[in-house]
C-alpha cells in the first residue's frame, strides 16, 4: 500500500483542473505545467527505486481489497513506461512554451496535455480492465481535443476520421470487457489471469481475447494503423510529437499486458497471429516511409515501423526479446519526441513540408542538421545510441525462439528506416544551400533546448544502458512470470503474515 | 429472457454497422451512439437476468442482481455523452467551415 502510486495520475489531473481557470496568465499555466510533469517523473523514479526493494507495489482504492475494489498496480514495467511519459511530456512542454503561439495558450492547450498525460499515466498503472478502458478515454478525449486545437480544416476532418475510429475501438473494447465478464465473472486482472489459469482458456476465451487484440491493435496501430499518418502529420509539431510518443504506446503497453497475464495459454493462435500483424505491420510501414515525400507522414510512418519492431518482441515472447521490448519502448518515446520536433523545426522554419522544396538546411542550421543525424542513428539503432540495446536484446531473443522470418523482417526494417530517414537528411540538409543567410528564420536557443535535451536523453539511455538494466530485467522477468504479478496483488496480506 | 435481449442487441448492432457505413456525418453519429447503447445492454445481460432481485445487501440472500454491470454502464454512458457530444459539435464545426455534411464533399474540397 503506497499512495504514492496515485500520484503520477493525480498531479496532472488536479494541474490541468486548475490551470483551467487561470486562462490568461501564461507564466502560470506554464510553470505549473512543467512542475506537475517534472514531479511526476520524479515520483516515477522514486517509486521505480521502491519496487526494487519491496517488490511490486499496489495502491487499494478507498481500502477494498482486491478483488473487489479498483486498484493500482505499481510494477516496474508500468512504472519505466510511466517514468519515461512524464520525462518527455515535460521535455515537450519545453519546446510547446517557445513555438505553440498565445492562440493555442489561450485555448488550454496545457490543460489537455496534461489531462492525456493522466490518462496514459493512469492506463499503464491500473489493475482493473475496466479501469484500463475509462483511463483510455481521459487519454482519447484530450487528444481529440489537441487534435482539433488551432481548428484547421485539415484538423478537423483528419479528426473525424481518428474520433470516429476511436470510439468504433472503444465500443469494441467495452464489448470485449462485456464477454470478458460474462465468461469469467471478474475483471481484475490478477483475478482473471488466476482464472484463466485454473480454468484453462478455451476456444471462448480465446475469441475474447482476439477482440481484445483487435482493440488494442487499432490503438497502437498494429497493421490496423491506416488512421494514424494522417492525424499524426495534421496538429502542430509539439502536439504531433507527444501523440508519436505517447498514444501508441499505450496499446502496445495494453496488449504486451494482456497478453502475457492473462491470456498466455494458448500461444500457437494468440502469438501467431500477433507475430503475423507485427510482421505485415513493418511491411506496410516501411512501404509508407519510402513512398511519401512529405516529411510529416515519412515520420509518421516510422512510428508504424516502430510499432512492430516492438511487437515482435511479444510474437516471440521469451525474456530476452521481452526485455529487448522494454528496451525499445523506452527509447522509442524519446526518440520519436526528438524527431517529430525536428521535423517539425524544419517545417516552421521554411514552411515546406515537402523533401523536394528543401536543401542545404545544414549551412542554415547546422545544430539543427546534426541533431536530425542524431535521431536518425539512434532509430536505426547504431551504437552509442538507445536504440542499439533494445535491438540487440530483441535480436538474440528472436533466434532463441527460432523465428527467423520475423528477426529478417525486424532488421530489415531498421535498413528501411535508415534509408527513409537518410533521404530526407541528405535532400534537406545537404546540398545546395537554397535559403540566403539573410532571408533566413532566426532559430531562437531555447527552441532548440528541448531536441538537444531528447537528444542527451537518448545518449545517456544508449550509455547508461547497465544502470537501468535492473529495472528492464525486473520489469521483463514479471512478465514471464505472471504469478509474481498475480500473488502480489491477490496474496500480500498472507504472505506478510508469514 | 437473455435470448431475447442478445437478439435485440444483434439488431442494434446491424442498425449501428448500416449507418456507420454510410458517408452522411449525422448518420456516422448515430451510428455510434446506437452502438454504444446496444454494448450497454450486453454488458446488463452479461451480468445475468434477474426477476425482482435487489442487489447484495447483506451478506447473504436467495436472489439477487448484480450490481457491477450496472455500475460500468453507468460510467460507459457518461463517456459515450461526451464523445457523442464531442463528434456533434466537430460535424457542426466542419459544416460551417467546409459547407460539407459528408465525406465525400470534403475530401472533394481538399482535392481542389
Amino acid at each position: 500500500m503506497t499512495n504514492a502510486l496515485v500520484m503520477p495520475v493525480l498531479i496532472p489531473l488536479l494541474t490541468a483542473i486548475v490551470l483551467t481557470f487561470f486562462r490568461n496568465s501564461f507564466i502560470l499555466q506554464r510553470t505549473l505545467s512543467f512542475i506537475a510533469t517534472a514531479s511526476s517523473a520524479g515520483i516515477g523514479v522514486y517509486l521505480l527505486l521502491r519496487i526494487q526493494s519491496e517488490g511490486i507495489l499496489r495502491l487499494d482504492f478507498g481500502g477494498w481489497e482486491p478483488p473487489y475494489g479498483i486498484l493500482f498496480v505499481g510494477d516496474s514495467f508500468a512504472l519505466l513506461l510511466v517514468t519515461a511519459a512524464a520525462t518527455v511530456t515535460s521535455i515537450i512542454l519545453l519546446y510547446a512554451f517557445s513555438t505553440i503561439g498565445e492562440a493555442f495558450e489561450k485555448m488550454y492547450v496545457y490543460p489537455f496535455m496534461l489531462f492525456l498525460l493522466a490518462g496514459v499515466n493512469g492506463s499503464f498503472l491500473t489493475g482493473d480492465v475496466f479501469n484500463l478502458f475509462v483511463c483510455f478515454e481521459v487519454m482519447l478525449l484530450a487528444s481529440y481535443a489537441l487534435l482539433i486545437l488551432g481548428g484547421r480544416k485539415v484538423q478537423l476532418v483528419e479528426a473525424f476520421t481518428y474520433i470516429t475510429i476511436n470510439v468504433l475501438a472503444s465500443w469494441f473494447f467495452l464489448l470485449a470487457i462485456a464477454y470478458l465478464y460474462g465468461a469469467t465473472g471478474t475483471l481484475n486482472m490478477a483475478q482473471l489471469a488466476e482464472r484463466v489459469a485454473e480454468n484453462g482458456q478455451g476456444p471462448v476465451l480465446t475469441v475474447i481475447s482476439l477482440i481484445f487484440l483487435l482493440v488494442f491493435s487499432l490503438k497502437a496501430g498494429l497493421l490496423l494503423y491506416f488512421w494514424l499518418p494522417g492525424s499524426y502529420s495534421a496538429p502542430p509539431a509539439a502536439i504531433a510529437a507527444l501523440f508519436g510518443a505517447l498514444l501508441t504506446k499505450v496499446g502496445i503497453y495494453a496488449l504486451i499486458r494482456m497478453f502475457t497475464l492473462v491470456f498466455h495459454h494458448s500461444p500457437e493462435i494468440t502469438q501467431s497471429i500477433i507475430g503475423i500483424m507485427a510482421a505485415l505491420t513493418l511491411i506496410g510501414g516501411s512501404i509508407g516511409a519510402l513512398s511519401s515525400n512529405d516529411i510529416r507522414q515519412i515520420i509518421a510512418y516510422n512510428v508504424v515501423i516502430a510499432v512492430g519492431f516492438i511487437l515482435v518482441g511479444l510474437a516471440a515472447g521469451n525474456e530476452l526479446a521481452l526485455q529487448g521490448s522494454i528496451y525499445y519502448v523506452l527509447h522509442d518515446m524519446v526518440a520519436k519526441a526528438m524527431l517529430f520536433l525536428a521535423g517539425g523545426l524544419m517545417i516552421s522554419l521554411t514552411g515546406k513540408a515537402k523533401i523536394g522544396e528543401l536543401s542545404g538546411l545544414i549551412r542554415n542550421y547546422p545544430a539543427l542538421g546534426w541533431l536530425f543525424f542524431i535521431v536518425m542513428l539512434s532509430l536505426t539503432g547504431i551504437p552509442p545510441f538507445s536504440g542499439f540495446i533494445g535491438k540487440v536484446l530483441l535480436g538474440e531473443g528472436l533466434i532463441e525462439a527460432d523465428t527467423y522470418v520475423l528477426l529478417t523482417l525486424a532488421f530489415l526494417s531498421s535498413l528501411f528506416v535508415l534509408y527513409s530517414l537518410l533521404r530526407v537528411f541528405l535532400n534537406c540538409f545537404m546540398g545546395e544551400a537554397i535559403i540566403g543567410s539573410e532571408e533566413q528564420v532566426v532559430l531562437k536557443k531555447r527552441t532548440l533546448l528541448p531536441i538537444v535535451m531528447l537528444g542527451i536523453l537518448t545518449l545517456a539511455i544508449g550509455l547508461g544502458a547497465d544502470a537501468i538494466a535492473p529495472f528492464v530485467n525486473d520489469a521483463a522477468s514479471t512478465l514471464v512470470n505472471p504469478q509474481t504479478y498475480i500473488e502480489a496483488v491477490l496474496d500480500k496480506e498472507a504472505l506478510l503474515k508469514q | 429472457m437473455e435470448t431475447l435481449i442478445t437478439l435485440l442487441v444483434g439488431v442494434l448492432v446491424m442498425v449501428a454497422v448500416y449507418l456507420l457505413l454510410s458517408r452522411n456525418f449525422v448518420r456516422i453519429i448515430l451510428g455510434t451512439a446506437i452502438l454504444s447503447h446496444a454494448i450497454h445492454l450486453l454488458i446488463l445481460t452479461m451480468g445475468g437476468l434477474k426477476k425482482g432481485g435487489a442487489p447484495l445487501l447483506t451478506e447473504e440472500g436467495s436472489t439477487y442482481s448484480d450490481a457491477l454491470p450496472q455500475a460500468l454502464i453507468l460510467t460507459a454512458i457518461v463517456i459515450s455523452f461526451a464523445v457523442t457530444a464531442f463528434l456533434l459539435v466537430l460535424a457542426y464545426r466542419i459544416y460551417r467551415e467546409t459547407g460539407a455534411d459528408n465525406l465525400d464533399d470534403v475530401r472533394r474540397e481538399f482535392d481542389d
